[in-house]
């Protein structure tokens, strides 16, 4: 199947910096990718470069294979960048209307947007009085104006209170269970967790990893273990060469296997050596976790 | 073309401030008929503006697109404020990104402005008729349609203009900015033709000011259509007077217009290349 979206070598320069390096991604229907990355990783450029807003330094992207050009493709896409952008002098529903014109799709689907981002009852006011939250639901609902194939949101959670937070998120888990696919570029590592299928990590504009969040999360799954004696129990986990690294802390033990064992089978085996644990932990790092790994070692590409 | 005028009539006609000068523009242009109605009366001085013979065929058509050019100005800001907001609302950014090309953001802009000049050139061409038909002396055919070229000129006039405008709107970003470089401009222009008439023929001999002066775009555009007030017979008369003639040439321009087109031309493919060379 064709990717909707496919980025070969793609590199930003902005002088001496270079913001974007050599990125290959590939985007495929149905997925809810998110795009992960500190501040200042490139994410917003990248997603400026397929957006038409910023020109590529070297390498290329197509949008549906190839087929299209860019501007033709982005009226099948939506997306939100960093801030809502809208004519302030302009109510909710004029804003919708132009987008629909510019978009070339009918306005049918104002109403019924608006409503899912619950902005029906304030369509006729100005966006300029429109807080934060608001403008940002508007903004969700200006992307789905036209049944996107693909959604991108870059930070869609930037600036809003808890409850803002809230709103967006359940607005967004609810737009990829439609089967929309989702590209989502945050920070925000447990907003990723919680809503993406696959991640995609950058970091100083190089891609660090690409995968689905599962493999990323329980491969690297890792034990915290007891024992009345920890010497001893830290003797025999060395002795049993299933582990790449063992910690001993002052009441525990942290081990990380070298391939997946499961807690029952690891039980087992250290019964058999006449050790019965008082704690048996089997423990996923969390995405926060991976990823600080993945970004903070150099090395790691 | 019917999508694209739409968008940007859309954005102008939401906009209390355009929408104000747009009303504006096109009241005045009808009100310069009361002019027509200046009658100063002092003791035995007694003085009709209309009786003067502005509004005569052919004259009132150059004497009409001369004074209605000066409310290009309401325009000006109109067409400024209608590039450089773009930039600082950022809807530029998001216009790109909903689906419309650099190339259409600059069409419809550039489409916005040839209507506004189609209707304006056709509101200028109504009220003089309507005026002339009132107060002219001479009222055959052949002679109210003749000169026309004038309102060819006002036209040329207009889109040289706005074509520079929309130019420094997308440039500069900032309307103010932008309006306050065309004042600066402006003056610039009548700076160095004040350096070039002082010290040019001394540096390079055989060339004068108003060789170099023609090409620069405000003067161009100036020199389109030419101050009429000295033609009125009135005037002449009392040149005449003093011993003072006036043989100047008050007819349409080609050089001028061509000089003004390739402005345009100019502004227009500049406008675009920032388009495409900047990032948002």
């Amino acid at each position: 199947m064709t990717p909707l979206l496919e980025l070969q070598n793609l590199s930003k320069n902005y002088g001496k910096i270079r913001a974007v390096d050599r990125l290959s991604i590939k985007i495929e229907k149905g997925n809810v990718y998110g795009l992960l990355g500190p501040n200042g990783s490139g994410k917003s450029t990248t997603l400026g470069m397929v957006l038409n807003v910023v020109n590529p330094s070297s390498g290329s992207f197509q949008w549906f294979g190839g087929t299209l050009n860019v501007h033709q493709a982005l009226k099948r896409i939506g997306a939100i960048i960093e801030r809502p952008n809208f004519y302030p002098y302009m109510t909710a529903m004029q804003n919708l209307k132009l987008v629909c014109t510019i978009k070339q799709c009918p306005y049918e689907q104002v109403e019924e947007k608006l409503k899912l981002v619950e902005l029906w009852d304030r369509r006729d006011s100005n966006f300029s009085t429109y807080s934060l939250g608001m403008k940002q639901r508007l903004a969700i609902a200006s992307a789905l104006v036209n049944d996107p194939e693909l959604l991108i949101l870059d930070e869609p959670t930037n600036g809003l209170d808890p409850k803002g937070i809230h709103q967006i998120r359940a607005l967004i888990t609810k737009i990829a269970n439609q089967g929309t696919t989702v590209l989502l570029a945050s920070h925000l590592l447990d907003e990723v967790e919680k809503v993406c299928s696959h991640v995609i990590v950058l970091k100083n504009g190089v891609k660090y990893y690409e995968g689905a969040v599962d493999e990323l999360t329980h491969s690297q799954g890792f034990f915290e273990l007891a024992a009345p004696n920890l010497k001893l129990l830290e003797s025999i986990l060395v002795q049993l060469n299933l582990f790449e690294t063992i910690k001993l802390n002052s009441d525990k033990i942290t081990a990380y296997p070298k391939a997946a064992i499961a807690p029952e089978v690891l039980n087992q085996k250290l019964a058999e050596k006449k050790i019965y644990l008082s704690a048996l932990n089997f423990k996923k790092k969390t995405l926060e976790e991976q990823f600080l790994e993945l970004t903070d070692n150099p090395n790691n590409t | 073309m019917i999508r694209l005028l739409k968008i940007e009539w859309t954005k102008l006609y939401h906009n209390k401030i355009s929408r104000i000068l747009i009303a504006c523009y096109f009241l005045l242009i009808t009100f310069i008929a009361f002019i027509a109605a200046i009658k100063i009366e002092v003791g035995p001085i007694k003085f009709h503006l209309a009786e003067q013979g502005i509004f005569n065929f052919p004259y009132i058509w150059h004497f009409n697109t001369f004074i209605i050019g000066y409310m290009k100005v309401f325009f000006a800001i109109i067409i400024v404020s209608m590039a450089a907001s773009e930039y600082s609302y950022k809807t530029l950014k998001q216009n790109l990104i909903d689906g419309l090309s650099k190339k259409e953001v600059l069409l419809s802009k550039i489409y916005t402005m040839l209507a506004f000049i189609v209707a304006s050139t056709l509101f200028t061409f109504m009220t003089s008729l309507v005026l002339g038909l009132i107060f002219s002396d001479y009222t055959e055919i052949s002679i109210i349609f003749s000169d026309l070229e004038y309102l060819v000129a006002y036209a040329i006039k207009l889109f040289g203009f706005f074509s520079f405008c929309l130019f420094l709107g997308i440039w500069i970003k900032r309307a103010a900015f932008a309006l306050g470089f065309l004042i600066v401009w402006q003056m610039a222009e009548g700076i160095s033709y004040g350096l070039m008439k002082w010290q040019l023929s001394d540096w390079i001999p055989g060339l004068t000011a108003e060789h170099v002066f023609q090409f620069f775009p405000l003067n161009a555009m100036s020199n389109l259509i030419k101050e009429p007030f000295t033609r009125l017979s009135g005037i002449q008369n009392i040149a005449k007077q003093v011993g003072e003639t006036f043989d100047k040439d008050y007819g349409f321009d080609l050089t001028s217009s061509l000089v003004v087109l390739g402005w345009s031309f100019v502004f227009l493919w500049a406008t675009y290349r920032l388009l495409q060379k900047r990032d948002l």
